[in-house]
Parts: C-alpha cells; structure tokens; sequence
C-alpha cells in the first residue's frame, strides 16, 4: 500500500478538491460508526460508576464516582452473591479456555504436522473428512452429547469441555495451509540425518518456527472458548457458583427480575468486558491480521 | 524434488508417524462429535420423555420411525394439541431464524463492503486507519452474554432503559416502549446486534479479498480513466464475487447457529418468542428439564439443521473449489489408466 502510485491529473486542483471532499464524507462516516461502536459500551462503563438511584434519574455521559460502591453490592447483596464472583468466574473461565486453547493448538498443530509431512495411504481420505466436517455445526451434536453426558455421568464436569478441543477442524485445516505455504520440509530431513526423531522434531523444530500461525490460532481459541456459552450452559447443568464461568455468570444476572440493583448489573457486565477488551487492545494487531488471513470462523 | 523411488522408500519408513501424529485428533473427534452426531440421527427416530417416567405417553426407548419429523414439519394437520404447538413453535422459530439472518446480512455485507472499498482506496489517504480497524472489530470479541446484558439495559422493557428515559425526556414517548416484548423492535434490535457483532468482521474479509486483487488492475481502471463507481462495479465487485459467496454461505451456517442474542435478550426466565431461533428450539427442548427431555423432537431439528447446513457447506466448496487443481487431478488419473491400460497389455504380451 505504501508504493507511490501517480494517477493521471492528480496535481490538477479540481481532482484534489474531489479527494478531499471524499476524505471528509469517509471520515465524518467512520466517525459515527466509530460512535455506534463505542457508545454503547461508554454508557455501559459510565453507568457502572453510578448509584442506582443516580441512574434511574437520567442518562448521563460523564461517568460518576461510585464505582466501588457498586462493586460492595456485588460482594454482599444477596442477589448476586449466590451466582456472582468475579473472580471465581474469571479464574474457572481462564481454567476451561486456557487448557481448552493450549490442547488445540497443539494437537492440531500435530495433526496438521502428520498430514503435510508424511506419505500415508489414509491422507487423503483424512483430510477430506476434515474439509467435510469442518462445518458441522455443534447445535447439531448437542442432543446426543448430552445423552452421552447423561449415560457417561459426565454432567457438572470440565472434561466434557475441555477434552473435545483436541480435535478441532477448522484450526487443523489452516494450520496445514500455513505448513503447506511456510513450512520447508527439507529441515525435517536434515533433522533425521542428525538423529533426532519424529516427535522430537515436531516439538523442537516444527512449533517454533510455526510460531506466527499457533499464536494467532491460540488467541482465536482462548477468544471462542472464554466467549462460549453454549457448550458450558449445556454441561455445567446445575449451576453450581463454584463451577460457573464469566458468561454464564453474566446471564445469571441478566436473569433476576426482581428489584436488581441497576447500579450492580452494570458493574457486573462491566467487570466481564473489561478483561477482554483489555487483552483485545493489546494483542489487536494479530487478531486483526488473523481475521484478514480468514482463521476465524470456526 | 525426490524422486518416486526416493519417495516410496519415505513413505515405507514414516508412514506410521502419520497414523500416530493424527490419531489423537481422530480419537478424540469420534468419541466427542461423531458419536455424539450418530447419536443424534437414531435420537430423532425415537420417543420423548425418559424411560423412568410413566406419565409421558413416549419415552426414549420407543422407535417412532417419522414420526417426530412429522409432528416437527407437519403438527398443524393433526389432531393432538400437543403436535400442533410443536409445529407452530417450530416454524415460528425457523421463520425467526430466516428473518432474522436476511436482516442482518443485508445491511451488513452492504456497510462491510462499503467500509472496506473506503479503506482499500489508493486515493484517500488516510491516518487512522488502524485505530477505526480496531475499534470496528471489537464488539466482535466481547462475550455474546455481556453484549445481550449491554442492550437489554441500553433497550430494556422498563422504564429505566436508556433509550426509554431519552425518549421520554425528549418527549418523543409518553410511556415506556417495550422494546425486548415487542415483536418487531425485539426483531430488529437482534438483527442490529448481529450487525455490530459482525460487520467489523466481514469487512476484514473483504479487505483481505480486495488486497488480494492485483493492484496493476485497479492502475488500469485509472489510466483508462474509470472513476471510483464504475472502478467498483466493474473490477472490485466481479473479482470479489467468490469471496462474497463464502461470506454469504459460512454466514448463514453461522446464522443458523445463532444462539447466544436471541436465548439471553429477555429479563426474567421466560424467553422471548419473537426472537426464538431453531438453535433456541433444540437446546430448550432437551435441556430446560434433562432428566426427562424430549430428545426426539430436539433430535429431529437437529437432524433438519443438520441438513440445510450440510447443503450450504457442499455449496461452500463448490464454490471454493480449485478448478485449476481439478482439472490437474483428471489428466493424471487419465495419464494413470493409460499407463495402466499400456501395463495390463503389455503384459499380456509378455504372456
């Protein structure tokens, strides 16, 4: 994008008037997209820092100074002691995505490694099932894994959660094409003739120089998996506070109808926000980069 | 490149790394999603309730062939009260799930591909252009959970919600609109969240699909003097087109998934029909009791999602498809049958 490129009658004035009147058409644009991004997420952190009472009073922009007194109703109403702990929450969330994250990348780092690097009969068919079920959608499983939960007595548990992010398609998939694209062979074959074997190979030579594509892949699935509600509401079926994670926590205080504190609630969904659009500012680069190199959708 | 005898004696030696090195993914895939997937197809050929309870007049053990694919598609023309509000339900979530979907992909290809024409542009230069990247991503990465708790508040029923107290201060409203009750508004606030979820999204795609064309293509739209409109409409937008059918195709897979809006956009514990899509339907049929469900109706949902998704995806990649690669693929298999057919004969001369 940086290349200079010269248009015919670019220096002509009525051609820059043109330009700049655009610029500024985009811009005014971008800045009220940019407004419909962040407001409602302004609104949500400025009302976090006032009263219920304040904020049945009217809207305000500016935010308040009561914060922490939300913070203590968090910590003693009733209400939202018996389902809410932040940090219980943050601290089973990071458990589930953390090791559900570390298993895929690897694991599908591993299976991608075992189909771009060797010759075997049931390549091609194994890869074709990848391709095939890299859609299925997990609504479709639900029922019977839930029936398997049910007969297996694995309900209530993380390993329903976390085991099944070894076998991930979609990340295994790109994963081989990053491998196919970047990835030289021949120091797979210098690395034999120094007498190193297979596995060791994969973990010495193959991870690190596949950093880019596993870090990018890792924050994708820590992402998904923080965010994944879906899966943790169908196996954490009795909603034991000590078991719940962030979202689930969340809809909890979504769901009190009566007499909520408003003050509380947001500072709730504040407090699940915040980490992750902390983490998001920071790593942006590569997760915006991941998306335009079309990792994302699983 | 090695040569085939170099690589036959490659394969005869490491072959079995490839078994090892993919076998826990298979292992793992089998027991948690394809099992779990079969499960799913014999579920929905079988009763609903659990084989413990004596009240439901079916339970989970008794073989209904069709049946529950009947009741789901077809309740309205029977006679039982019960098949009847299933069906309704059914379709009133199916029809959800559609309105809602085509609501939210229009505007949103329609603002991502306008955003990411705008920033692919040459012309306008333009500072910032990361920071507006950034920030129109983010409502992508924020908990679906907290996003639905964000605009119950900001578009509540109460009269406490943010858009009611401003329309009522301005006058516009005499009293509290109900925005999450009603039909329509309930509609539109889950098409407009998917799009603030979304849009940021596709329009990374996009921009990666239109970095993806070659530059020298857009210069000779300039010299031949084409302005930006038919630049648009006559390079980017044909060249796109592959990119944008995916869009469009893994995005109605995705919207028919759609689960997390419209399951927590309601207060209290009653959930709201309006915005109830299929995923809804199956999760709440199996799940709201799962000591006595009704796995059969849950199951046969499944079964027709299961469907659609998998003819949306075989469109997927026949779009995708590499026709370069296929066209590679039959003149080998066709050189093959000639060497072959030239083996068989010439050993049978040798005989």
């Amino acid at each position: 994008m940086s290349k200079k490129v010269t248009y015919a009658g670019e220096n002509s004035t009525s051609f820059q008037t043109k330009v700049l009147v655009k610029s500024i058409f985009i811009y005014i644009a971008l800045i009220l997209l940019t407004l419909v991004c962040l407001l409602p997420i302004w609104i949500l952190v400025v009302n976090a820092t006032r009263t219920h009472a304040q904020i049945i009073d009217g809207v305000s922009l500016i935010p308040s100074a009561n914060f922490f007194k939300n913070l203590n109703t968090l910590k003693t109403n009733d209400l939202y002691t018996q389902f809410f702990h932040p940090i219980r929450g943050m601290f089973n969330s990071l458990i589930i995505a953390g090791s559900c994250c570390a298993l895929t990348v690897f694991f599908s780092g591993l299976t991608a490694y075992g189909l771009v690097v060797y010759d075997f009969k049931a390549k091609g068919p194994m890869f074709s099932f990848i391709l095939a079920v890299m859609m299925v959608p997990s609504q479709v499983t639900a029922v019977g894994f839930m029936k398997m939960l049910v007969s297996l007595d694995l309900l209530d548990s993380y390993i329903p959660l976390i085991l099944p992010s070894i076998a991930a398609p979609a990340i295994v998939f790109f994963m081989r094409q990053y491998m196919l694209s970047s990835f030289p062979l021949d120091i797979i074959e210098a690395a034999r003739i120094d007498g190193s074997n297979e596995f060791r190979t994969f973990l010495t030579i193959s991870i690190p120089m596949m950093k880019p594509a596993f870090a990018v892949q890792a924050i994708f699935a820590f992402i998904q998996k923080w965010n994944d509600y879906y899966n943790q509401s169908l196996v954490l079926v009795s909603g034991k506070t000590n078991q719940l994670t962030v979202p689930m926590m969340v809809q909890k205080v979504l769901a009190i109808d009566r007499n909520p504190d408003f003050g509380a609630n947001y500072a709730a969904i504040t407090l699940s926000i915040i980490p992750v659009v902390i983490i998001y500012l920071i790593l942006s680069k590569f997760i915006i980069g991941g998306v335009a190199a079309g990792g994302v959708k699983e | 490149m090695a040569t085939s005898a170099q690589k036959r004696i490659k394969s005869v030696s490491y072959a079995k790394y490839g078994y090892i090195f993919t076998a826990p993914f298979f292992i793992v895939y089998f027991i948690f999603m394809l099992w779990p997937l079969i499960q799913t197809f014999i579920l929905a050929f079988y009763g609903n309730g659990s084989p413990t309870k004596v009240s439901t007049p079916t339970t989970i053990d008794d073989f209904m062939g069709f049946a529950n694919f009947k009741t789901i598609l077809f309740g309205a023309r029977s006679t039982s009260f019960k098949e009847i509000a299933i069906n309704e339900e059914f379709v009133l979530c199916f029809k959800n799930t559609v309105l809602i979907w085509v609501g939210n992909f229009i505007p949103q290809i329609c603002l991502s591909l306008l955003l990411a024409v705008w920033f692919t542009d040459l012309r306008v230069k333009m500072p910032g252009k990361g920071f507006f990247k950034v920030v129109m991503y983010m409502p992508n990465i924020i908990t679906a959970a907290s996003v639905a708790g964000l605009f119950l508040s900001l578009f509540g029923d109460s009269e406490y919600s943010v858009a009611n107290m401003l329309l009522m201060e301005w006058g516009i409203l005499e009293e509290n609109f109900k925005f999450i009750s009603t039909d329509i508004s309930s509609r539109i606030l889950v098409m407009f969240i998917q799009v603030w979820m979304w849009f940021g999204n596709t329009m990374i795609m996009l921009m990666s699909g239109i970095q993806g064309i070659n530059e020298s293509l857009f210069e000779a739209a300039e010299i031949d003097g084409a302005n930006s409109r038919q630049t648009f409409w006559k390079v980017t937008f044909p060249l796109l087109k592959s990119i944008m059918v995916y869009t469009l195709l893994t995005s109605m897979i995705g919207g028919l998934q759609m689960f997390d809006i419209p399951y927590m956009l309601h207060t209290g514990f009653t959930l709201n029909d309006y915005i109830k899509t299929v995923a809804v339907f199956i999760y709440e049929k199996f799940h709201k009791d799962y000591m006595s469900p009704s796995y059969g109706y849950s199951a046969a949902a499944s079964v027709i999602l299961f469907v659609i998704t998998a003819i949306l995806g075989a469109l997927v990649f026949y779009v995708q498809r590499d026709k370069d690669a296929i066209e590679i693929q039959k003149k080998r298999k066709a050189a093959m049958k000639e060497y072959k057919r030239k083996m068989a004969r010439g050993g049978g001369l040798g005989l």
